[in-house]
């Protein structure tokens, strides 16, 4: 019987350790919590809370602007959201900022009925902000290719997270 | 009383030091904003990408930098944009961060209509019970003058309310005089300074 793939939180992280990533800035769902109890115990990655998404891409672009590395973390309903924000201080600006977000109804074998998974990708499209899906493990090495990208092109850089995080 | 604009950023502009100034609407105007009278102009950073999140780039930009002092230039329409940031600010609890609302009661920059709540809202009120470190209250401007050395050696986060008056904007948009220095060219200088 074949393994079911998984996507680990550890594989996510390793990541953006690789990448010299130093602020999380996010507000937790429910795809991401695993990762959210990881990161908490982690000295090397410092967790920025926000109470609402479109706070994720000012407050990383005030980190960039500092001399940091900054990743925001939401679900795809938080970039709805944060449109204003992604627009004046990520595109308009040049910021080189990754976003991994949570892709809420995402269903890579069926017929997705959550709108929210339904309108994403057309508002990426849209926002000529490309993205990049992973869904497990072996996925996970396209962060950096996300990554990558975003410092080449300076811009925004989207990443679907496609599957809530094994424990 | 109420403090006029130009004398409140001239006050802040002279006694900054080495302090970032990140300013945002009526305090980043060109004619009686920080731009006006700022002979600091290399370490202002005025933003005008991202309405009511100026509360949010200055806390990415006080964490980056703890070792220097950030003064935040906030509306006060622009920060019922972003109450919440006031809980996010708190809870990161930046020592360097000092958060000045230019309460001036209106939306100077469309012609002056009233922000909700002006007048029975309190945002010294709700910084204090968000969890800033200390807020303030000045609407006078000698008193202001004397009393920003204190406020700046406060640890933050701190909350300083400025009573405003006014200056009401009504000529069309395209017609407006427009800053030398954008949100795009401070980004790049000041990124700059901060990566060597």
């Amino acid at each position: 019987m074949q393994q079911e793939a998984v996507l680990h939180p550890a594989s996510i992280i390793a990541e953006l350790k690789k990448n010299k990533v130093t602020h999380v800035v996010w507000l937790p769902d429910s795809e991401t919590n695993f990762m959210y109890q990881q990161l908490t115990n982690d000295p090397d990655v410092d967790l920025v809370p926000v109470c609402r998404e479109g706070e994720t891409m000012a407050i990383a672009a005030g980190l960039w602007v500092g001399g940091k590395k900054p990743v925001c973390l939401i679900q795809n309903t938080g970039i709805f959201e944060s449109g204003d924000s992604m627009r004046g201080l990520g595109l308009d600006v040049n910021n080189p900022l990754v976003m991994l977000v949570g892709y809420r109804g995402w269903d890579r074998h069926g017929v997705s009925r959550d709108s929210a998974a339904r309108f994403i990708e057309h508002i990426l499209h849209a926002w000529g902000i490309t993205y990049y899906l992973v869904e497990t493990d072996d996925d996970a090495p396209r962060i950096s290719l996300a990554m990558e990208e975003a410092e080449r092109t300076s811009k925004p850089v989207a990443v679907l997270v496609g599957t809530e995080f094994g424990s | 009383m109420a403090i006029s604009n130009v004398d409140a950023v001239r006050i802040l502009d002279e006694q900054r030091h080495e302090g970032i100034i990140c300013s945002t609407m009526t305090a980043n105007s060109v004619n009686h904003g920080l731009p006006s009278v700022s002979k600091n102009e290399s370490l202002d950073f005025p933003m005008g990408g991202a309405m009511g999140k100026g509360s949010s780039l200055a806390l990415g930009l006080a964490l980056a930098q703890p070792d220097r002092k950030i003064l935040l230039l906030d509306g006060d329409g622009s920060l019922l944009m972003n109450l919440g940031s006031l809980v996010t600010v708190s809870n990161k609890a930046p020592e360097n961060l000092y958060h000045f609302v230019f309460e001036n009661g209106v939306y100077a920059i469309t012609g002056g209509q009233p922000v909700p709540g002006s007048g029975k809202t309190s945002f010294t009120g709700m910084a204090r019970e968000a969890g800033y470190a200390a807020v303030y209250e000045f609407d006078d401007t000698e008193e202001f003058a004397t009393g920003l050395h204190d406020v700046l050696h406060q640890k933050g986060p701190v909350l300083i309310c400025l009573k405003i008056t006014p200056v009401i904007e009504n000529t069309p948009v395209q017609f407006r005089d427009r800053p030398t220095r954008t949100t795009q060219i401070a980004i790049k200088e000041l990124h700059g300074i901060f990566t060597g």
